[in-house]
C-alpha cells in the first residue's frame, strides 16, 4: 500500500510536514535545554535535539552525516555529558539559581542575534542555488574524504588522539589512593611523572624502580593534601 | 518549505541563537558546554544545507560536517575533563565561583 502524494486533509508534501515536525522538535528540545532548571533533563533533551537534527540531515540528503550524528553526538557526546553531570553535581549547589543575575541581557542578545540572522538570510539572494536538495551519496563523500581531504582526515586523527590523551591527563585523579590498585601502572600521577622525568627513559627502563616508588609518592601526597 | 535553502538556514540561525542564550545565561559550566554543542550543531546544519543546495559543493558539505563533528568530539572531551578537574579543586560546577582564576 503506497502513501498518497500529499498529506491527507492538509495538502502539503510529506517532506514539508516531516521538516516542520523535526524542526519544532529540535527547537523545542533546545529551548528545554537552555530554559530548564534540572541539568539531567537538560542533558536528555540535548540528546533529543541531536536526534531531531539527524532526521533533518536525512531530509537534506546527507545520510552519512545523519548516521555520524547519531553515533557521535547521541552516542558519544551525549553519554559523556551525562557522565560529567553525574560526576560534578552536588546537592549543595542551589537548584533555583540556574541562571546568572544578568541573564536577561543574554536573552536580549540572543533575540537580537536571531532577528539579525533571519533578516540577513531572507534578504540575501544566494547565487547558484538549486531548487531541491541534492543527495550526497556515500560514495561521493568517501571519495572526497580520501582524495581531496585526506590530509585533513589524518590531521583530525592526530587531533582526536591528542584530545584523548589530554582528557585522560586532565581528568585523572592525582591523589588516587584506591585500595584496589596493585599495578605500578596505577601509581599516582606525580610519582609517575617524577620517575619519568628523573630517568627519562623508556617504560622498560622505569619499570624496575617504579615497583617501590608508588608507596613513597602516595604517602607524601596524602600527607600533603590532607594534613 | 523543505525545498528551500532559507528554511534550513533560518532553522540553523534560531538554534544558534538558543545556544548563545544558554552560553550567556547559565551558571553551570556543563550547561555552558551543552550550549556550545547546540551552537556547533547549528553551524553543522548550515554547512550541510549549503552542501546540499549548492551544486558546486556536492559532497563537500557532508565532508566538512564530519570534520566539524570530530573536532566537536575532541572539544567536548577536553572541555568536560577541564570542568571535572576544576570541580575536584573547587567543589562546585558554577562558573561564577571560579573567581580566583581572574585574580
Amino acid at each position: 500500500m503506497a502513501l498518497p502524494q500529499t498529506v491527507p486533509f492538509i495538502g502539503w508534501a510529506w517532506d514539508d510536514l516531516i521538516f516542520l515536525l523535526l524542526a519544532g522538535l529540535m527547537l523545542g528540545a533546545a529551548l528545554m535545554v537552555v530554559m530548564g532548571k534540572d541539568i539531567i533533563r537538560a542533558g536528555l533533551f540535548l540528546m533529543l535535539s541531536f536526534g531531531a537534527l539527524a532526521g533533518i540531515y536525512v531530509l537534506l540528503g546527507a545520510p552519512i552525516v545523519a548516521a555520524a550524528q547519531v553515533l557521535i553526538y547521541i552516542g558519544a557526546i551525549g553519554v559523556l555529558i551525562l557522565f560529567a553531570i553525574m560526576l560534578t553535581q552536588t546537592k549543595a549547589g542551589p537548584a533555583r539559581l540556574v541562571f546568572h543575575h544578568q541573564a536577561w541581557v543574554g536573552g536580549l542578545a540572543a533575540i537580537v542575534l536571531a532577528l539579525m540572522l533571519i533578516f540577513v538570510i531572507i534578504s540575501t539572494e544566494w547565487p547558484n542555488v538549486s531548487e531541491a536538495p541534492a543527495e550526497a551519496s556515500t560514495t561521493t563523500v568517501a571519495t572526497l574524504l580520501f582524495t581531496d581531504y585526506v590530509f585533513a582526515f589524518e590531521v583530525v586523527g592526530v587531533l582526536l588522539l591528542a584530545a584523548v590523551i589530554g582528557g585522560i591527563f586532565l581528568a585523572k585523579r592525582e591523589d588516587s589512593v584506591d585500595p584496589g590498585e596493585r599495578d605500578a601502572d596505577q601509581a599516582p600521577t606525580l610519582a609517575r611523572l617524577e620517575s619519568r622525568g628523573v630517568r627519562g627513559g623508556s617504560r622498560s627502563a622505569t619499570s624496575e624502580p617504579r615497583r617501590d616508588e608508588p608507596d613513597a609518592g602516595r604517602t607524601t601526597i596524602v600527607t600533603g593534601d590532607e594534613p | 518549505m523543505s525545498q528551500s535553502l532559507d528554511a534550513y538556514l533560518i532553522l540553523s540561525g534560531l538554534l544558534f541563537a538558543i545556544g548563545t542564550f544558554g552560553f550567556l545565561a547559565k551558571r553551570n559550566a556543563i550547561a555552558m558546554l551543552m550550549s556550545i554543542e547546540l551552537m556547533l550543531n547549528a553551524v553543522n546544519l548550515a554547512i550541510v544545507a549549503f552542501g546540499a543546495f549548492v551544486p558546486a559543493l556536492a559532497g563537500q558539505g557532508a565532508v566538512i560536517a564530519l570534520f566539524v563533528m570530530a573536532v566537536a568530539a575532541a572539544e567536548a572531551t577536553v572541555g568536560l575533563a577541564i570542568v571535572i578537574a576544576i570541580y575536584r579543586n573547587r567543589r562546585t560546577p558554577l562558573v561564577d565561583e571560579y573567581a580566583s582564576m581572574r585574580e
